[in-house]
């Protein structure tokens, strides 16, 4: 089964004033699969997800999406064209309803009937909102915040959804039900994401394709299922160990990606 | 980083005692009659779903908000004090410590300077010295950065000594947190999620510091953590909470093997495969 291509990155190279975040990033996205990017805090896993919805320009190397290069335009225009950006922290408008926060979703559309009916399915997902819908989005648990910032991208209608770190913060119970959510989105509405988390057992579970980020550099892709049977993978991302990865080894062992 | 803290009262002695405690928001009971002791020198750890009330005890021991009812008493080093009636400027120099779960430093310092802000609860110099610069003002300053700089190599945090807050990851933030929190130099430390955004290398880092932060800094650790593997290997005693009231507490293996506990927090969390897209 071949999947066309939504998203591909060339090369690209990103800094924050003199300090390099991302050194030639090279990855493709096919469409109604799930892609993953794993690596530790720094590699530069949100810097990726921010060149592509717009917010950081890149010094090189470009964004190609639906065979359009969408490298340094402006974000509001790229959600436009269907590409939305779920952040870390959810960031959700704190003294705005729920309601008011999933309008803000649908804020480039003009159907309002199907707005409507996007609200329905959204509540469909995920009950707990509309029993809040009147209520400030601030006064939400954490859970439930990520479950709007999930919910007011959907709103938009997205061809392509970058989630970052939707289990930041959750309980165990909670990042199961939130990710068996991203897969019913992905399979019931074709929705492509691109999924950037810690949580690497979920993610190469959830997750069709992977690619593996150190120091700003992909050092390692293929399938999720055949990522999950390397031994790197199992040891520094998977931690097959229950007495962690290390055990009581201090010093980190260098990664060679057999 | 020096020695064990001894003669501030033995191992084992009651650190922090919460009775009854207990606080409404609006209608909603978020914390119901909650009693639990932490002993000194332990990791005590709080688990339980989103919304059961852990970052809320966290604030009424920290004392951002007042309980409704119930009491929390604390032994500091003068003596046994009632928290719960203190004000909450008073609580860091009671020798109380925390770390916020969604990060709450200065993002427009830099490291150096949020973990030197932790310190001020120790500073030794005074207004006019502060004016006049004196050498004892000097000399306080030093000690106060050598301070800063022991936790900095004690978190291997170096290569971000100078860099701004608001550029650094999450998982780092995290660190510079704890950091902050560890240059009170307090005899409790609450930690609100160390793991969260950490990677299981990472975590297995957070590990060994918590174990060093207890064996050999002396601290009581008070720690609320959903990643279940960090919650065994560090903790001595779990308390789990649902919905304001406690659920069970024991050793972790207890906790985990409670019925209650994998209905209302573990849930089906271990079945990841089921996630996998159908061949």
């Amino acid at each position: 089964m071949t999947h066309e291509v939504v998203l591909e990155l060339l090369n690209v190279e990103a800094a924050y004033g003199p300090v390099r975040a991302l050194r030639g990033v090279s990855l493709q996205v096919r469409q109604g699969r799930i892609a993953t990017v794993l690596g530790s805090n720094g590699a530069g896993k949100t810097t990726i997800l921010r060149t592509i919805s717009g917010i950081v320009d890149p010094r090189k190397g470009s964004v190609i999406y639906k065979g359009q290069d969408i490298t340094a335009r402006d974000p509001a225009w790229i959600v436009r064209q269907g590409l939305v950006h779920v952040p870390e922290g959810r960031e959700v408008f704190p003294l705005l309803s729920v309601r008011e926060n999933l309008l803000m979703g649908a804020y480039t559309r003009s159907d309002r009937d199907a707005v409507a009916r996007d609200m329905e399915q959204v509540y469909a997902y995920f009950p707990i909102l509309k029993e809040r819908a009147g209520q400030d989005a601030g006064l939400l648990s954490g859970g439930q915040q990520q479950m709007l910032a999930i919910s007011r991208a959907l709103m938009a209608r997205p061809v392509l959804m970058l989630l970052d770190e939707p289990s930041l913060g959750l309980s165990p119970l909670l990042t199961r039900e939130i990710f068996e959510i991203i897969v019913r989105i992905n399979r019931e509405r074709g929705t492509t994401i691109l999924l950037v988390e810690q949580n690497a057992n979920m993610a190469l579970n959830a997750a069709d394709d992977g690619y593996v980020l150190e120091n700003g550099r992909i050092v390692m892709e293929d399938t999720c299922a055949a990522l999950r049977e390397k031994e790197d993978i199992k040891e520094f991302y998977l931690g097959m160990k229950d007495a962690g990865v290390r055990g009581e080894r201090r010093w980190k062992k260098r990664k060679t990606w057999r | 980083m020096s020695s064990k803290r001894d003669g501030k009262g033995g191992a084992g002695e009651v650190l922090l005692s919460v009775r009854n405690l207990g606080v409404v928001f609006g209608g909603l009971r978020a914390v119901d009659d909650v009693s639990f002791d932490v002993r000194r020198g332990e990791v005590f750890t709080l688990i339980g779903p989103n919304g059961a009330g852990k970052t809320t005890v966290f604030n009424l021991i920290s004392r951002i908000y007042q309980p409704g009812s119930g009491e929390i008493r604390y032994q500091a080093e003068g003596g046994e004090v009632l928290l719960t009636a203190q004000p909450p400027h008073k609580v860091a120099a009671l020798g109380i410590a925390r770390t916020f779960q969604n990060i709450e430093l200065f993002e427009h310092a830099s490291v150096l300077r949020n973990l030197l802000i932790g310190h001020h609860t120790h500073r030794e110099s005074h207004f006019w010295g502060e004016l006049l610069f004196t050498p004892a003002t000097r000399r306080a300053e030093r000690r106060a950065r050598e301070a800063v700089e022991r936790i900095i190599d004690f978190l291997e945090l170096q290569k971000y000594r100078d860099l701004m807050v608001s550029g650094l990851p999450y998982g780092v933030r995290k660190v510079v947190e704890l950091g902050r929190a560890l240059c009170a130099r307090p005899d409790l430390l609450l930690l609100d999620e160390p793991s969260s955004g950490l990677n299981v290398e990472e975590t297995d880092d957070m590990a060994f510091w918590i174990h060093d932060i207890v064996r050999e800094l002396g601290i009581t650790v008070l720690m609320v953590e959903h990643d279940m593997r960090l919650v065994s290997r560090v903790s001595d005693r779990v308390l789990a909470l649902n919905q304001g009231q406690v659920l069970v507490s024991g050793t972790p293996t207890q906790v985990q093997a409670s019925a209650a506990v994998v209905e209302a927090y573990l849930g089906s969390a271990e079945d990841v495969v089921s996630l996998r897209r159908p061949a």
